[in-house]
């Protein structure tokens, strides 16, 4: 599938923001045999006079730019156009809970893909005992680790209702699970605080996804910014998986990959705040559009 | 070791170690396993025993007055508001023979080699991980192993350069590791003043006893430093966390001694990927940074997005190798427990041999082996959080003592089996005893060392001895300093004479010219505040004094002189039915606290008489009257705060940072002549307001010997505003701050700055007048133009 995705996020602040830093983490990312970017171009408006481009721990590419004089308004705007290739079908292949454990356990290496980052705590998703005991009332101990992972990612888009007033970007994973409302970045971080509770390895994605969905189809939720979703550990065997609470499928030919990480801190399309005495606006908005041509 | 066995005292010191005890099972400093006064303490407890009671309080009243002049404190967070704590000083040294105290630091210096290694396979191939012999998940859960730093090569070449070691003795005599310091380990600041007061009491005993001298440990670390820079210009600088963490007093105490900077996060900032410091001159370059700060503060941007403690980008700058952290940032990954438990098989795997200074038996109970060994030895064991980078003896609240909780209920072995890899086991230490002067005797206290390590050009240097921590009763728990615990001094002596070296007899590198421009923002900043305060200080007695003297001869506040001058005093926020108004403690606070943020730019003499002035001040605000005898309280007053100003302004080397301090000066008095200069020469002002002005103007004398005639506006306006002779006229301060101001470093493309535009326009317009072309409306305007002096201050240096 090929798209054309146009990204604009912009932010205009009433008192002139002092000198700032930041790191963006905009741009779809090439992964082999998933997707392949084609060309991608960010615009940064007024232009920096730091943009230095890098690859973070986990294998991210990002952009860090930076301000030297205050700013009043700031616009990123990204045009790319990727192919994403159908995934495979997926064998499940991944050992029961007790066994992946084991694996994990195993584990020699530290690079960014590595399991091991992704258990326990990490800067947004701390342990929360209600989530913990609401996976484990899943009834998951006896299946596999794969099984397990849709499981809870179901159950989750069942009792949650997706609702961009309910929460904001800050708003803490338990105050949305309380509630049973919010977005896919709530969608997401309660199911990997869920997974990591069950000891399933699990990290967080940030992308696009599909605008208009094919004929016949329901639109999805979370296509109007960008969207989050879960990726898991299932074994050696297996790897990882990803997953899409919010719309309670795989993540597939509709899902565009920008950057994985342990949770939003990671991944963040712009991370580093100006300093400002005043309040600010933001506006995000995405296109990901089918481009002619493109088999449907 | 039998340790109720039979004391074999000398005679001399019968008396002196009547009350030392000594345990059972635990090693003694002092005292060794047969009772008998090791010979290492026999010279100094010769001379210790010659002390009548009286001798000893003075030699120990000698010490505690050195810590109290040279304003030695840390900060003590409890319950509610954190307080300024005395230096806790065990007046007793710690004596260890020189040839023990060699076998120590080569351990710790083999040691300290490993860690090393460590720390740069965390941050590079993680060999140690991928070969088996580190678990991947205790790793990948250690919060000081920084992510985005993996990766990144030090730019000197190494991660550590300054780190420190806790040990301890356990009951076999022999030393053992407790806790490994690199991150951004602190004390020895405070073991050099530990010293000097330690010298202090028993001056005579330390000459006599060949005590090696620390000074040269830090001289060569300050050459190491100033070796790491780069050959442009750049600086050495300390990052401190400021003056409300807990050890900032050894920070400001560091920076002077060594004569680097002290800077605060807001006072750097990233530029193109290089380190730079806001000065008043502008953006200077910074190649070598000591970070006194936890690694993960040091960044908002990549580390951690609450920190107001460093600067956006660092970690971008560190990534481009563009400066030397000290240590590098992320170096904390070393100090975790379960680390610990690791580091035997670590040596053997890189080194081939055990570490000769073991660390204290550890187990991380994440493995199978280790957790049964635990489970089955509880009762001598201490478990507690596998990350706690806390030492064996400081327990957080989760700990288990024994197979007990806090709560002394006992734990379901059930619990650490499902917790395993949260969790470390390190076997109950029992640290050996050191003399202490406890109600005039000596008594048997634990003690743990810490002993400082920088490296240099040729390698790690160990600072001998100067710091241990003494347990305040019998037991190892209560050996940290916020429990009560105290510090003391510890002596490693030769039979030889030790070489006199101080950090001022010499230096590798020369005389270093001191900087003009190089003063940061911060530091600036705080300067002119505290010059504003000290000065609004002062003329707020001047006034209250008046109205107090207007009380004493008329016995009522009801006069109109009287209540005018309590009115005014009134507009400027202070309340003059108060003896001792609440405001005026509050400025002078204000001042301490600027102050207190540039220690390291202050001398001890300047920091107590402000100190003095404010107990003196509190004091009288409890018991001062009205009228008279409040008219003296403030007089007295008035005499300390020209103390101060004395001891600032005569003894302050003239750098960049005095002018700040002067400036401040000048623009307070500006401001508050020309604030009661509008007030008392008003039309409505009532009759006796023009003497009121000349004696808070403080120029009665002047006033009487300039002009034979009575006191009429014309003469007071141009005593105290036109004058150029008179330091307290406007225009005297105007040609004051204009000395100042062509002194402040010019910043690029301008020949003037706004400020120094400001006080030209004020001057030109001040020389030309006379009284008569100064009605009140025309007063009311140069008191706006000057009021603009200190905004335009700050835009002009301070961003």
């Amino acid at each position: 599938m090929l798209y054309d995705i146009h990204l604009e996020i912009t932010y205009s602040y009433e008192a002139q923001a002092d000198a700032g830093y930041h790191l963006l983490h905009m741009q779809p990312a090439g992964i082999d045999g998933m997707q392949r970017v084609i060309a991608s171009s960010l615009d940064i408006d007024p232009i920096p006079p730091e943009r230095i481009p890098g690859k973070d721990f986990f294998g991210n590419q990002f952009v860090s730019i930076a301000f030297h004089d205050p700013v009043d308004e700031l616009a990123f705007r990204l045009r790319a156009r990727v192919e994403r290739f159908a995934p495979p079908e997926l064998l499940d292949m991944s050992p029961g809970l007790a066994d992946l454990q084991r694996e994990v356990r195993q584990t020699t290496g530290m690079t960014g893909d590595s399991p091991v980052h992704f258990t326990g705590q990490s800067p947004r998703i701390r342990r929360v005992s209600q989530i913990s005991r609401w996976a484990n009332s899943l009834g998951c101990e006896t299946m596999s680790a794969f099984q397990a992972v849709g499981a809870v990612c179901s159950a989750l888009h069942s009792e949650m209702t997706f609702d961009p007033e309910a929460t904001a970007v800050d708003t803490p994973l338990e105050t949305a699970f309380s509630n049973r409302r919010g977005v896919c970045q709530d969608f997401t971080h309660i199911a990997i605080s869920a997974l990591r509770s069950l000891s399933i390895p699990a990290g967080y994605v940030s992308g696009f996804l599909r605008t208009i969905p094919p004929e016949g189809q329901p639109r999805l939720e979370g296509a109007d910014a960008m969207h989050a979703w879960v990726r898991a550990w299932c074994g050696f065997e297996m790897g990882w998986v990803e997953f899409d609470p919010t719309n309670n499928m795989m993540a597939g030919d509709d899902h565009v990959v920008v950057a994985v990480g342990r949770d939003y801190f990671d991944v963040s399309p712009v991370k580093g705040t100006m300093r400002t005495a005043g309040a600010q606006l933001s506006s995000q908005s995405v296109d990901m559009l089918v481009v002619d041509g493109g088999k449907n | 070791m039998d340790g109720t066995s039979q004391k074999i005292v000398p005679p001399a010191y019968e008396r002196l170690l009547a009350d030392y005890r000594t345990l059972p099972g635990i090693a003694d400093e002092l005292l060794d396993a047969s009772g008998q006064v090791r010979p290492v303490w026999h010279g100094f407890l010769n001379e210790l025993a010659a002390f009548s009671p009286d001798d000893l309080e003075h030699a120990f009243a000698r010490g505690n007055q050195y810590l109290r002049d040279a304003g030695v404190f840390f900060r003590h967070y409890g319950p509610g508001a954190s307080t300024e704590r005395e230096w806790p000083l065990s007046h007793i040294p710690l004596i260890i023979k020189r040839q023990e105290w060699e076998n120590i630091a080569s351990s710790l210096m083999e040691r300290a080699d490993l860690l090393e290694q460590v720390i740069a396979d965390f941050y590079s191939e993680n060999r140690l991980v991928g070969e088996g012999i580190l678990p991947a998940g205790v790793l990948a859960a250690n919060p000081e192993w920084l992510r985005p730093l993996v990766g990144v090569k030090p730019k000197s070449g190494h991660f550590l350069h300054f780190i420190a070691f806790d040990i301890g003795r356990g009951p076999d005599g022999n030393w053992w590791v407790l806790g490994d310091r690199t991150q951004a380990p602190s004390g020895s600041g405070f073991a050099l003043e530990t010293r000097m007061a330690t010298a202090r009491s028993f001056s005579s005993l330390m000459n006599h006893a060949n005590v090696a001298r620390l000074a040269g440990f830090f001289r060569q670390f300050r050459d190491s430093l100033l070796g790491l820079r780069e050959q442009d210009g750049s600086r050495v600088a300390i990052l401190t966390p400021g003056p409300l963490n807990d050890t900032y007093y050894e920070h400001a105490y560091i920076a002077r001694y060594l004569g680097f900077m002290l800077v605060q996060g807001s006072d750097l900032a990233v530029r193109n990927g290089k380190l730079m410091v806001r000065t008043v001159g502008g953006l200077k370059p910074v190649s070598v940074l000591w970070r006194r700060v936890d690694s993960e503060w040091i960044d908002p941007l990549e580390l951690n997005d609450e920190s107001r403690l460093g600067a956006a980008g660092m970690t971008g700058a560190l990534r481009s190798g563009s400066f030397t952290m000290v240590n590098a940032a992320g170096s904390g990954a070393l100090e975790i427990r379960a680390l610990m438990a690791f580091i035997p098989k670590i040596a053997q795997h890189l080194t081939g041999k055990p570490l000769s200074m073991p660390n204290i038996a550890t187990w991380w109970c994440g493995g199978n082996a280790e957790l049964d060994y635990v489970k089955a030895n509880l009762s001598r064991m201490l478990i507690d959080r596998a990350m706690s980078t806390r030492l064996p003896f400081d327990h957080s609240p989760q700990a288990i003592l024994s197979g007990r909780m806090r709560d002394g209920t006992p734990v379901d072995p059930g619990w650490i089996d499902v917790h395993g890899e949260d969790l470390v086991a390190q076997e109950a230490v029992s640290l050996s005893t050191t003399p202490a002067f406890s109600n005039g005797k000596l008594v048997a206290r634990p003690m743990s060392l810490r002993v400082f390590l920088a490296r240099t050009p040729n390698g790690w240097s160990v600072m001998p001895g100067g710091f241990a921590r003494i347990g305040s009763s019998g037991g190892s728990a209560d050996i940290s300093m916020q429990r009560g615990g105290s510090v003391s001094d510890v002596w490693v002596v030769s039979d030889t004479p030790e070489t006199q070296d101080t950090l001022i007899a010499s230096s590798a590198t020369g005389y270093l010219r001191p900087e003009l421009g190089s003063l940061p923002t911060t530091a600036a900043d705080n300067l002119f505040w505290l010059g504003r305060y000290v000065e609004r200080t002062e003329h707020s007695v001047r006034l209250l004094r008046a109205y107090h003297l207007r009380l004493a001869e008329t016995g009522t506040a009801d006069y109109p002189i009287a209540r005018f001058l309590g009115d005014h005093i009134a507009r400027r926020g202070i309340d003059p039915d108060t003896a001792l108004p609440a405001q005026l403690l509050q400025d002078i606070e204000s001042a301490i606290r600027s102050a207190g943020n540039v220690r390291d730019r202050f001398s001890n003499d300047g920091w107590n008489a402000l100190v003095d002035l404010k107990n003196t001040a509190r004091m009288f605000a409890s018991k001062v009257q009205a009228g008279d005898d409040a008219a003296r309280a403030y007089s007295i007053l008035l005499r300390k705060i020209s103390g101060f100003s004395g001891l600032v302004h005569e003894n302050m080397y003239r750098f960049t940072g005095w002018r700040f301090l002067g400036i401040g000066r000048s623009v307070e008095r500006i401001v508050d002549t020309l604030d009661f200069l509008n007030s008392f020469t008003d039309e409505e002002a009532p009759i006796g307001a023009f003497e009121l002005a000349i004696e808070v103007g403080d120029s009665i004398m002047t006033h009487r010997r300039r002009f034979a005639v009575e006191t009429r506006r014309e003469t007071v306006v141009d005593l105290l505003l036109l004058d150029d002779m008179n330091p307290r006229a406007v225009l005297n301060q105007l040609r004051v701050l204009n000395d100042h101001a062509a002194f402040l470093p010019a910043h690029e493309g301008e020949r003037t700055t706004a400020f120094q535009r400001r006080i030209m326009e004020l001057v030109t317009a001040l020389s030309t007048s006379t009284a008569n072309d100064i009605p009140s409306d025309r007063l009311a305007e140069i008191s706006a133009e000057a009021g603009g002096l200190s905004s335009l201050l700050a835009e002009s240096y301070l961003r």
